[in-house]
């Protein structure tokens, strides 16, 4: 057994280098790609994260939450109304700034909506997670909604008008950081004790449990991380577009749900290819015009007959062999 | 008693109006391998359950290495020592053998969610730690070369092996198990059974046993408590039950 020392520094220059990367790369799309082309490819990221969130709840633990759309509002609210009040006060930035210097509150912003997100999401699974299956999933779909109806009601961040005034700091480099952190962190997680943890409750319960697995924290655990990375996406998303509560209908829930699904539950490759294939879908069908949900949902149909365990089921995609050495996690033998 | 590692008290459970156990004392001393007979129904797995706290006792107690643990979580149990098979393997049939073995690491599962999210030094070297022993015990099982397949593919015999390396890989002090040799051939009780008295020895074990396999239970328990509709009508060493009028009644039958 090969042990590689851990080395921080190492870390550090790699993480750089993906900033740069994704900085780098984001430059290079906004003046080479046409910007309907860009913005596809912000949602796509976007759906990417919050795939990736839902499928550690849906997929790998085994629970069925239809409410992630509204951590997603809280995340995107929150983040939203501390941008627009917190930040001109408490760091004498103006929301019109962009830059360096708006780059740290925007850091907290998101970092705000995640952890709001994340709060919300331990009060509603505290009680809920002692639930399962069709109750489990008649609680977050209840949550979903009153958020939505809460915020709809609330003045100060706009109620039904939407929230104006927020300003447009998200691009393509802060979507793809918010996808390779969610990927990286659930990926990790998945290789440790605790991610197996989480899949022996999706295989048996009970006997997760009589092997000292505290089932019901560790629902919790995984439900307070996918509203995390909801929050993030809302976050995310609320400094790219305009805000409105329409944007996080059950509909929206459904839809990651489909992508988890189609891409294969328990299977991270499989989200992303989900998240990405689903956004991409509707607009490529733009041509049917008025036939295009009709097609949409044939497709659909057609792709769950024929696989109905998602494109990759509970596999990987595995990258090409000198790609996978960069980036096999140091230090840990792989089985 | 004092020195025993488990003693359960006048423990009754009742569900509505039947009483599956009542007034059960049963005292186990540190090492013992001890059997647990009866016929079906008398209640041999509710007495697992109220041990491993998935039913709680409606009345009595229950002391594991003296502390009370009666209406405690099943995991919490479990991490204070105990650990059980059951009846029918309840494996983690779309994981791994090797991911099965893992998940009962948990002694030696200390790093938080940080250090695994971050991969920290405390993280990687409990990972590899957590993957040595689960080789090691797979390989005692003789099930080294099973450890990537899933647990669903093994042949029955395997799983009811795989079952009981997982449940050791919990490092516990007490072990029951769930009729650990049903649905095996003669060949591969024997093969089970000299496993598990040499794992006894190694692991430093107490085992309390429930099996319907008289040649086993006869042949390797030092103590056989039976149990008819909830009560303990006898209890001593395998010739004294074989020979125990009411046991023969009750559920041996007269042909020996």
């Amino acid at each position: 057994m090969s042990r590689r020392k851990f080395n921080f520094g190492l870390r550090l220059l790699w993480t750089a280098g993906a900033v740069l990367a994704m900085w780098a790369l984001d430059r290079l799309l906004v003046h080479t790609v046409n910007p309907y082309i860009y913005r596809i490819l912000v949602l796509c990221g976007l759906n990417m994260i919050l795939a990736l969130s839902l499928n550690l709840v849906n997929g790998i633990t085994g629970q069925f939450s239809i409410g992630h759309a509204g951590f997603m509002a809280v995340g995107a609210y929150t983040s939203a109304a501390f941008t627009v009040y917190a930040v001109p006060r408490l760091f004498g930035v103006e929301p019109g700034a962009s830059g360096l210097i708006a780059a740290g509150p925007f850091v907290l912003a998101i970092l705000t909506g995640g952890m709001v997100s994340a709060i919300a999401g331990f009060l509603v699974g505290l009680p809920s997670m002692r639930l399962r299956g069709d109750y489990l999933a008649i609680v977050t779909l209840g949550f979903g909604e009153i958020i939505r109806v809460i915020i709809l009601n609330v003045d100060a961040v706009g109620g039904a008008r939407g929230f104006a005034g927020i300003p447009h700091l998200t691009n393509l480099a802060w979507v793809l950081g918010g996808v390779v952190v969610t990927y990286v962190v659930i990926q990790n997680l998945m290789r440790s004790y605790h991610g197996r943890a989480l899949l022996a409750i999706r295989e048996d319960e009970i006997a997760a449990e009589a092997l000292g697995v505290p089932t019901t924290r560790y629902k919790v655990f995984a439900f307070v991380i996918a509203a995390f990375f909801a929050g993030v996406a809302g976050a995310l998303f609320a400094h790219y577009t305009y805000l409105h509560t329409n944007s996080f209908t059950f509909m929206k829930s459904i839809e990651v749900i489909v992508m988890v699904v189609l891409g294969g539950m328990g299977s991270l490759t499989g989200s992303l290819l989900g998240a990405a294939l689903l956004t991409a879908l509707p607009e490529a069908l733009r041509f049917a015009s008025a036939e295009r949900l009709i097609v949409y949902s044939i497709l659909l149909i057609v792709l769950m007959i024929a696989r109905p365990q998602g494109i990759l089921g509970r596999r990987e995609l595995a990258l090409p062999g000198w790609l996978a050495k960069l980036f096999r996690r140091r230090g840990v033998e792989t089985p | 008693m004092t020195d025993a590692l488990l003693e359960l008290r006048d423990v009754t459970c009742t569900f509505g109006g039947l009483k599956a156990v009542s007034d059960l004392n049963l005292d186990l001393p540190h090492g013992i391998l001890a059997g647990l007979i009866g016929p079906n129904g008398a209640g041999k797995t509710t007495v697992f359950n109220l041990i491993t706290g998935v039913y709680a006792p409606s009345a009595g107690s229950i002391v594991f290495e003296g502390k009370p643990i009666q209406g405690k979580a099943t995991s919490a149990i479990a991490r204070h020592g105990v650990a059980r098979t059951f009846q029918s393997p309840r494996l983690f049939a779309d994981l791994t053998c090797l991911d099965n073995v893992r998940i009962a690491c948990h002694t030696h599962a200390g790093a938080g969610f940080l250090d695994s999210v971050l991969s920290t030094p405390r993280s990687v070297d409990e990972e590899n730690e957590i993957l040595l022993r689960a080789d090691a015990l797979l390989n005692s099982f003789a099930l080294g070369q099973y450890r990537g397949q899933q647990a669903r593919s093994l042949p029955y015999g395997q799983q009811r092996r795989l079952e009981i390396a997982r449940a050791l890989a919990a490092e516990p002090r007490l072990l029951l198990l769930d009729e650990p040799a049903a649905g095996l051939n003669p060949q591969e009780t024997q093969e089970l059974m000299r496993l598990f008295r040499d794992a006894r020895e190694f692991y430093d074990l107490t085992v309390l046993l429930i099996e319907h396999d008289m040649k086993v239970v006869m042949g390797i328990c030092q103590r056989i408590t039976v149990l008819d509709y909830g009560v303990k009508i006898a209890e001593g060493d395998p010739d004294r039950i074989r020979s125990d009028p009411k046991v023969i009644e009750a559920y041996l039958g007269d042909e020996p």
